[in-house]
């Protein structure tokens, strides 16, 4: 007996709400918005400059010592945590002190790590300084830019392919479910305040990525069935392209994540973070590609008349053979 | 119908077996690295049986290419460093202010006495005490100092713009000139720097030179960002100390005041010199590479006044005598003096090629960095990091791949199993484009490796899928399989672009870990799509041929 996901056939109508479906994903945005505006996010070193110190010590840890001895130095902004992750044996304590960038320079300063390891190694004699990172005001400010142009240019080459490959409704739909999920995964980032660095714009990258693979396979069904069945209205094409792809969509995204569980389990606290924003992207990815993208598509509305000759016909690569 | 022609069969079967072959060093990394290391060793002229030993650990036939391993999973040291080019100009700028002296001086009878204005460090303000009236006749005196630069569009340019500011000449840099500056000053530090990091020897460490006027250093295996910058700080020793004698022994006893140091390029060739330099190399302000009168490769040197007079001196007693240029404690060359060398600017000649003179006008130039750095960015990742960070990953790797692997058969049985058959080849083939492209794996590089493995079998999910819709309607297996690849096929080609556009927008954009993710995730994609609509399907055929089956179950 084979394992399904989800029956062989199924006949669920995913456009019963259409409004619904839009109401909820429009007041989740609203308050990812209202969350990022309010909260702002939890930017790493990458993107706001400063120091991060990740230290490790047989000793457990008692952050007030390490402030203690940390806020001698009057450096301002300095969060101290610890980290907890189920690899760390027993005698292995990590914290991570974090050092705002200091005023009126653009250049990170040996002196302050040099000062701040020597003020800790004092109070917690067999501390290690495993990782020391510093970056200053000057790149951070470009490495913003540059991660916001990589997030645009994406969206915009994506925008532009599917235009060329279906019609620019599709365009719209599939657009319109990717700044969703874009918008939905920097609102949990503001929301629970997990650090956002240079790391967590390649995972948004990888989510639009995802999304819009997705996304395609549904367009590519809406296409097919479009001219298939030349009679039958937008509503019913779309809900039964959704069901015939329902099973792959379904397998797709559980292979993806079982392997981002187990990285996000066994990978380590270094880049957990960065498959968290992972696995929450091809949750929201795959919820968008069948209730937003296709909602979108319904309420635009598509040109019908699939029969002319034209270059965007899907066949153009299935006389590939093997 | 279901078949493939016998060349299509071989080509693929080639490139996954090439794949694997590639891949197959990565198995054995720390074997494999020990051996390439002893053969580039024994390739540098070393010979000793422990390296010859190491270098057999791997038969030499076999590809020995590894990916390389990023700061983040090795541990090192990461800096970028701003070059802060207009420290060259006040240099430059000071450096001229004898000969515009002196060329005043000789016109005293127009332009009476000058002094020189204290003024902004990129200028050069010279005052007409007594005749301020003539400030553009001397202007244009000045004017004749200057030198044409050669710059791609700024032909016909010259170095330096001379105005006049009521009774003041004033020198400044031209725009053209800034920017050929600019570039030399950066060249040299990436040049610097580099001679200082090989001289530690570390394994692999890039030096690259960022946008306009940056660097980056990355160098594995190197204690902490601090001691990076402590090597790259060392000032190179450059000297000009006179010549007692020059000697084949190598014991031979120095005496005092003196020393003995062996030449750079004569090997057994020592010089015994007196220990206080004439000269050193923080008085020298310029070399270039130059030709004697003779035409032989020559190179030109010039050092700043304080310099020239003491040079100027030592060689108008010393003619005939032989002096040696040392640089780190090695002589460079121990040319004779021919005569005396006024006004701080000699030339070097010897048994140089053209390519020898530019080595020895770039290690001259190299002996101080031209500009001060800034460090706009620095990390340290220790070596123990790393490792948990590989430790966990493949961990990771494994366990994602076995419960994809267990979950692919459960849901589609004997098709899971080729399927899965392809998804290990997949892994495989993008280990070894990793190895042969020498692509850096980082930490989220790794990911994009996990995340591959889940994406991977969407290929396969979508044609399995359609074959299963297909065989509801169709008409056997074997056009059920046909027309489940020939559909699924659009579907897999325009998923599988969107997302290596995204995957090359962050490849173009990205930076060190972001890229290393990018690269993985654009060859993840490339090998699985090849791996679904090539590799599965062969296999499925091939068991389609050899059983014949009536009916399949998808």
């Amino acid at each position: 007996m084979r394992l399904r996901l989800v029956p062989q056939t199924t006949n669920f109508d995913f456009f019963g709400k259409p409004t619904l479906w839009l109401g909820i994903s429009g007041v989740m945005m609203v308050l990812a918005m209202v969350s990022f505006f309010l909260q702002g996010l939890n930017y790493g070193i990458d993107f706001r400059g400063g120091t991060t110190i990740r230290t490790e010590s047989a000793q457990p840890i008692d952050i007030g010592v390490y402030r203690t001895a940390v806020d001698t130095l009057a450096l301002g902004d300095v969060s101290i945590t610890e980290i907890f992750d189920p690899s760390f044996g027993p005698d292995e304590n990590v914290a991570m002190v974090r050092i705002q960038a200091q005023d009126d320079q653009e250049a990170v300063s040996p002196e302050l790590i040099a000062s701040v390891e020597a003020a800790l190694q004092q109070a917690v004699p067999d501390i290690r300084f495993v990782s020391v990172e510093s970056v200053g005001p000057k790149v951070s400010g470009e490495l913003i830019m540059t991660a916001a142009i990589a997030v645009v240019l994406a969206i915009a080459a994506v925008l532009v392919y599917i235009w060329l490959r279906f019609e620019w409704q599709f365009a719209v739909g599939a657009v319109v479910a990717l700044v969703h999920d874009v918008v939905l995964t920097i609102g949990v980032f503001s929301e629970l305040q997990i650090r956002f660095d240079l790391a967590i714009i390649a995972a948004l990258l990888t989510i639009v990525g995802y999304s819009l693979n997705d996304t395609v396979v549904v367009f590519d069904r809406v296409r097919e069935n479009l001219r298939k069945y030349k009679q039958k209205p937008l509503r019913e094409v779309l809900n039964l392209s959704i069901n015939e792809t329902l099973s792959r969509t379904m397998m797709t995204s559980v292979t993806t994540l079982i392997a981002l569980i187990a990285l996000f389990v066994l990978g380590g606290d270094v880049i957990r973070g960065f498959v968290f924003a992972m696995i929450w992207g091809i949750v929201v990815g795959t919820y968008s590609s069948i209730f937003v993208a296709s909602v979108v598509l319904l309420k635009m509305g598509v040109k019908r008349d699939w029969s002319k000759p034209d270059g965007n016909a899907g066949t153009q690569f299935s006389n590939i053979d093997a | 119908m279901l078949q493939i022609d016998l060349w299509k069969r071989l080509l693929i079967w080639t490139v996954v077996a090439l794949g694997l072959a590639l891949a197959l060093p990565n198995g054995f990394y720390s074997r494999v690295e020990g051996a390439n290391d002893a053969r580039a060793a024994i390739e540098m002229g070393s010979t000793d049986a422990a390296l010859e030993a190491q270098a057999g650990q791997w038969p030499s036939f076999m590809p020995s290419a590894l990916v390389n391993l990023g700061l983040d999973l090795r541990g090192g040291a990461h800096l970028l460093a701003e070059v802060r080019v207009a420290d060259v100009y006040e240099a430059r700028l000071q450096g001229m202010w004898p000969d515009v002296r002196d060329l005043l001086r000789d016109q005293r009878d127009t332009v009476g006495t000058i002094r020189l204005q204290p003024s902004a460090s990129d200028e050069l303000r010279v005052r007409l005490n007594e005749r301020p009236e003539q400030a553009s006749r001397a202007a244009e005196l000045v004017r004749g100092l200057a030198r044409p630069v050669v710059t791609l569009t700024g032909a016909g340019a010259s170095d330096i713009d001379v105005t006049v500011d009521g009774p003041d000449i004033v020198v400044r840099l031209s725009e053209a000139e800034r920017q050929a500056t600019d570039d030399r000053t950066v060249q040299q530090s990436l040049e610097i720097i580099r001679r200082r990091i090989d001289e530690v020897g570390t394994r692999e460490p890039t030096i690259q030179r960022q946008g306009a006027d940056r660097i980056l250093i990355q160098v594995p295996g190197v204690g902490s960002a601090a001691e990076l910058k402590q090597i790259i700080g060392t000032t190179a020793q450059l000297t000009f100390q006179p010549v007692v004698t020059r000697t084949t022994n190598a014991n031979m006893p120095a005496g005092a005041g003196n020393e003995l140091l062996p030449s750079i390029d004569e090997a057994g060739t020592f010089y015994v010199l007196e220990q206080a330099p004439v000269v050193t190399g923080e008085e020298l302000v310029d070399a270039q590479p130059a030709f004697d009168q003779n035409g032989r490769p020559a190179v030109n040197f010039r050092f700043n006044p304080t310099g020239a007079r003491k040079f100027g001196n030592y060689t108008a007693e010393n003619i005939g005598n032989p002096f040696a240029i040392v640089l780190d404690n090695e002589v460079i060359s121990a040319p004779v003096i021919q005569s005396h060398i006024p006004g701080g600017s000699g030339i070097i000649t010897g048994n140089f090629s053209v390519e020898e003179s530019t080595q020895l006008a770039v290690l001259l130039r190299a002996g101080a960095l031209p500009a001060g750095l800034t460090f706009l960015e620095e990390r340290t990742i220790g070596p123990e990091l790393g490792a948990d960070s590989i430790e966990a990953g493949k961990i990771a790797c494994i366990v994602a791949g076995i419960a994809v692997l267990v979950f692919m058969i459960l849901s589609y049985g004997l098709f899971g199993v080729f399927a899965n058959i392809a998804l290990i080849i997949n892994v495989a083939l993008i280990f070894g484009l990793l190895s042969l492209i020498g692509a850096t794996l980082t930490l989220p590089g790794i990911a994009g490796i996990v995340l591959t493995i889940g994406m991977a079998v969407d290929a396969n999910v979508l044609v399995f899928e359609r074959i299963r819709e297909e065989l509801k309607t169709a008409k056997g297996p074997a056009r059920a399989i046909d027309l489940g690849y020939e559909k699924a096929l659009s579907a897999i080609v325009d998923a599988n672009i969107t997302t290596f556009m995204t995957a090359l927008i962050l490849y173009v954009m990205g930076s060190g870990p972001v890229r290393g993710f990018a690269i993985t995730l654009g060859l993840g994609i490339m090998t699985s799509v090849f791996t679904a609509i090539f590799v599965t399907r062969l296999i499925i055929v091939i068991w389609f041929e050899r059983r014949r089956p009536k009916t399949i179950e998808v």
